[in-house]
């Protein structure tokens, strides 16, 4: 147990050394900016985590990046352009619509549609045998024929 | 029409096997450059081995210039550092270093110890030229042709068989458009 114990303060301690700078504004609005464009940010480097998140050296480098445009008063437009011009697209959690991304952004909802119309098309299906079919007199008689036989 | 329909499901599931299995093949890592057929972003930052020398886009000269990000903390740039090696003594390109967020009095002593294969290195110890040009970690490779327009980049290290698929086709092609222009 105390050998366990060690490991997890070792572990933690190691985290804890790997923190890196914080990016403190006076002005609130600006640290709001901040922390949602960081949020919004993906890291190009490690690739599912975004620049918040990321204790990789290029995040550090970019949360820098960010925080330095919005010291000079650039707006959040510009700030996430700076970025598609250097990483591309990629870094965009929420990518721009572009002719690249209708599948994207489109997909969910024409899945959706093809699944209505399935779900439509199989319900009215089922309506339509429900009701009981009439036989037709030549086969009247060859039910009857064959009830006799037996 | 009801026999089509019963198909449906099954095409349907080799068509998303399809897409699913062409993306195990696809490497996450490589990131298309946002930078391609872009002009070289202008910088000014001291040379690597004369840190009195300051320099900027203009001194990469050259009709094919490979700028190579590197650094002494990058293990893959050791690996792929003999290649870098003869790729400079063919003489088919100027090969360019860019010294990545790196300490100068390392970097130095790592052109001792093995061998500088650039013609020269730019020192770039903030990673704010490497920010212009998308880099995300070193190894990585720019191709930049004659008018200073960036051809193709090479996330991670080159060796033989990098060199052959993706360098040499594209060398190839420069060294005719460069033909081209000169006659």
């Amino acid at each position: 147990m105390k050998r366990f114990l060690t490991f997890v303060a070792m572990v933690f301690i190691t985290f804890n050394s790997a923190a890196s700078i914080v990016y403190t504004f006076d002005d609130e609005v600006m640290q709001l900016r901040y922390n949602s464009l960081v949020k919004e940010l993906r890291c190009p480097k490690c690739q599912n985590q975004n620049l918040a998140d990321s204790n990789s050296p290029i995040a550090a480098d970019l949360r820098r990046e960010v925080y330095e445009l919005l010291k000079q008063n650039k707006s959040d437009g510009e700030i996430v352009n700076f970025m598609v011009q250097r990483y591309g697209e990629f870094v965009l959690y929420r990518p721009k619509v572009s002719s690249l991304t209708y599948i994207l952004w489109f997909g969910p909802a024409i899945l959706l549609l093809i699944g209505v119309v399935i779900v439509v098309f199989v319900l009215k299906n089922s309506a339509n045998k429900k009701q009981p079919k009439q036989l037709s007199a030549a086969q009247k008689d060859k039910l009857e024929q064959i009830l006799k036989d037996k | 029409m009801n026999k089509i329909i019963r198909f449906i499901p099954l095409v349907l599931f080799i068509a998303l096997g399809a897409i699913l299995y062409r993306g195990l093949s696809l490497n996450p890592q490589e990131i298309p450059s946002a930078l391609v057929d872009k002009k070289l972003p202008s910088f000014q930052l001291p040379q690597l081995l004369k840190p009195e020398v300051m320099l900027t886009e203009k001194d990469l000269k050259g009709d094919i210039v490979l700028l190579n990000v590197w650094g002494t903390w990058c293990v893959y740039c050791k690996y792929e550092h003999p290649y870098l090696v003869d790729i400079a003594k063919s003489g088919r390109v100027s090969l360019y270093g860019l010294n990545y967020k790196d300490i100068r009095a390392d970097a130095k002593q790592w052109l001792i110890d093995y061998e500088n294969p650039y013609i020269l290195s730019i020192f770039d110890e903030q990673g704010r030229f490497g920010i212009e040009l998308g880099v995300t970690a070193a190894p990585e490779t720019f191709v930049i042709d004659a008018k200073g327009i960036i051809r193709m980049k090479h996330v991670g290290p080159i060796d033989t068989k990098v060199w052959q698929d993706k360098f040499l086709p594209l060398i190839e092609t420069l060294e005719k458009e460069n033909q081209g222009e000169r006659s």
